[in-house]
């Protein structure tokens, strides 16, 4: 039995009641929308980027505690980094949430494992990888994200 | 119903629970309690032998060939289309086997709808339908142009019947309403429905899924010109449901599917269908599930439903108070009477999250919008959690929800 607490830590239960960054951002240079048809989790993601760099980055929608925190912590820890660096983050944190990620890669992640405990439920998998997703699709310039269907990209993630 | 405390003396519901192995198993280390019935019931020994029987000594295609296994097996198929019948209180040519009651619906859009209806005519559904009934309406509209007129409910869930017959115009030509809401557990007057319906000569399409494991359906009292239902919520496997139609308008409609068991000749010039009800069976049919429906039927007339019903009515009166008696719960539905479910927020938690936790300690829900995504714009929630009962439930089950919610705020407290 996983404990209740490894999923729900205290960290993503305060993130959660108190997200980061939660709000819109107009104007804003990329966005895109994220939708879980199957649970309801619906989010935008905002962002700023000048020079190549996330200068800011907000975003709006509603959803589970595991699903808004992951995008709490995700545009925490995204702002102010340059667009490079975020993509390499939305890989690493994909690859955490399937178990592909090495110790070196999981240490980088840094406070973003507490969503490890997650990845042992496959059925809330979708839920810590939608803001990633979405934020994926804002810095592509691709419309939206989808966790099913022909929009997956991320087939199993 | 009676609010006295029945535990239907006669019945050993302790020991009905014992039919069901599936109950008797851990979740994650606590003992399983199954509220999910809504979703998809369990089998008892009754059914799931009844199966092994059939495959090991009785199996072969139906209505074709002449050897004793076919014979077998066609005696088993139309055995059980006479069962489901004598429990509908209809004709035998009536019970039309689909795979469950969205092809049932889908057949009735078709076989009717393309057939009978035009542009400009309207059809009426509810604001608490199940997916199942509004998309193939949805479809029809896009196809032929028809136009939907959609039956508004109150806060508390209900339809009234005033607001129903105020959906309708010179240019209705059909209804299509549930009569149990899946989401909200809301007992539709589908009688009375029935009957406004008929006096302005339009007929009316029932989507039963959720009043068939928990009532005594009788089709000439309900007055539907259709009904339909899935078997895998009433104790038979998946792959099983009914469309019941009345004789008249059966003979009249369009087949759905072309193929084998739906024709009389074949020509390449020229097909002659079968009569009623084999014009709607093309192809081999779910047989096993089939007979495995007549079984169920069979297991829970043996309990009775109206015993059933009681039961039911007590374990989510149980629940009901349990609930209530809790902080910052909210309860979805009716004040009334309602089916065994109970669609329930907790105030700012997730479904979602809700199901998960549950789910740690053992206990089935579904949460979602449970395919009423309409409803839950009306609700004003993005989904609900939702616990289902049937009659093998117990009021430990009852409590390890109730438990198990409790869990739910202290994590999030």
């Amino acid at each position: 039995m996983t404990d209740m607490r490894d999923l729900y830590q205290d960290v993503i239960l305060a993130h959660n009641k108190k997200p980061k960054n939660f709000g819109r951002l107009n104007p804003c240079t990329h966005e895109a929308h994220g939708h879980n048809p199957l649970c309801g989790d619906d989010y935008e993601i905002m962002a700023v980027v000048e020079n190549g760099v996330v200068s800011d980055l907000a975003f709006d929608g509603s959803g589970c505690a595991i699903s808004k925190a992951a995008a709490s912590m995700m545009t925490a820890r995204v702002k102010g980094k340059p667009v490079d660096e975020a993509l390499g983050l939305i890989e690493d944190f994909r690859n955490m949430m399937v178990g592909q990620a090495s110790d070196e890669t999981k240490e980088q992640l840094g406070h973003l494992r507490v969503f490890e405990g997650v990845a042992q439920l496959p059925n809330r998998i979708k839920c810590a990888v939608l803001p990633w997703h979405t934020l994926n699709a804002a810095l592509l310039g691709s419309e939206g994200a989808s966790t099913e269907g022909e929009n997956d990209e991320w087939e199993g993630a | 119903m009676s609010a006295q405390p029945i535990h239907s003396a006669k019945t050993d519901w302790q020991k009905i629970r014992r039919d069901f192995p599936i109950l008797d198993q851990k979740a994650h280390g606590k003992p399983l309690a199954f509220l999910d019935s809504a979703a998809s019931g369990q089998m008892p020994e009754a059914v799931l032998n009844r199966i092994v029987e059939y495959q090991h000594t009785e199996h072969a295609n139906i209505h074709r060939g002449v050897h004793l296994l076919s014979q077998r097996a066609t005696d088993a198929f139309e055995d059980a289309r006479h069962v489901v019948a004598e429990h509908l209180g209809c004709e035998d040519r009536e019970v039309i086997f689909v795979r469950g009651a969205t092809e049932g619906i889908n057949l009735v859009a078709h076989g009717y709808g393309r057939k009978f209806l035009k542009a400009g005519d309207e059809v009426i559904i509810t604001t608490m339908e199940h997916h199942a009934n509004i998309v193939p309406w949805q479809m029809l509209r896009d196809e032929i142009g028809v136009v939907l007129r959609i039956v508004p409910i109150t806060d508390d869930g209900l339809i009234e019947l005033d607001a129903f017959e105020a959906a309708f115009s010179d240019k209705t030509k059909f209804v299509s309403v549930i009569h149990v809401s899946n989401t909200l557990g809301t007992i539709n007057p589908i009688k009375k429905m029935c009957e406004i319906a008929h006096s302005k000569g339009v007929p009316v399409l029932v989507d039963g899924c959720q009043a068939a494991p928990h009532m005594l359906l009788n089709m000439k009292e309900i007055g539907a010109d259709f009904y339909v239902f899935s078997g895998h919520k009433m104790c038979a496997p998946t792959g099983s449901g009914v469309l019941f139609g009345k004789a008249e308008h059966l003979k009249r409609m369009n087949p759905f599917m072309g193929g084998g068991d739906m024709i009389l000749s074949v020509t390449f010039e020229k097909t002659t269908f079968n009569d009623i009800p084999h014009k709607f069976e093309a192809g081999t049919p779910a047989i096993m599930p089939v007979v495995g429906l007549a079984a169920a039927i069979r297991y829970l007339n043996e309990i009775g439903l109206n015993a059933i019903a009681e039961r039911e009515h007590e374990l989510v009166e149980y629940a009901l108070k349990r609930l209530r008696a809790m902080k910052g719960i909210k309860i979805f539905g009716p004040q009334g009477e309602r089916a065994p479910l109970i669609s329930f927020g907790i105030d700012d938690v997730h479904p979602h999250d809700i199901g998960t936790i549950l789910d740690q300690n053992g206990v089935a829900i579904r949460a979602g919008h449970h395919c009423t995504q309409p409803l839950m714009k009306r609700l004003g929630v993005p989904a609900t959690a939702r616990a289902s009962f049937a009659f093998y439930n117990t009021e430990a089950d009852v409590d390890a929800l109730v438990n198990g919610i409790q869990a739910v705020q202290e994590i999030f407290g």
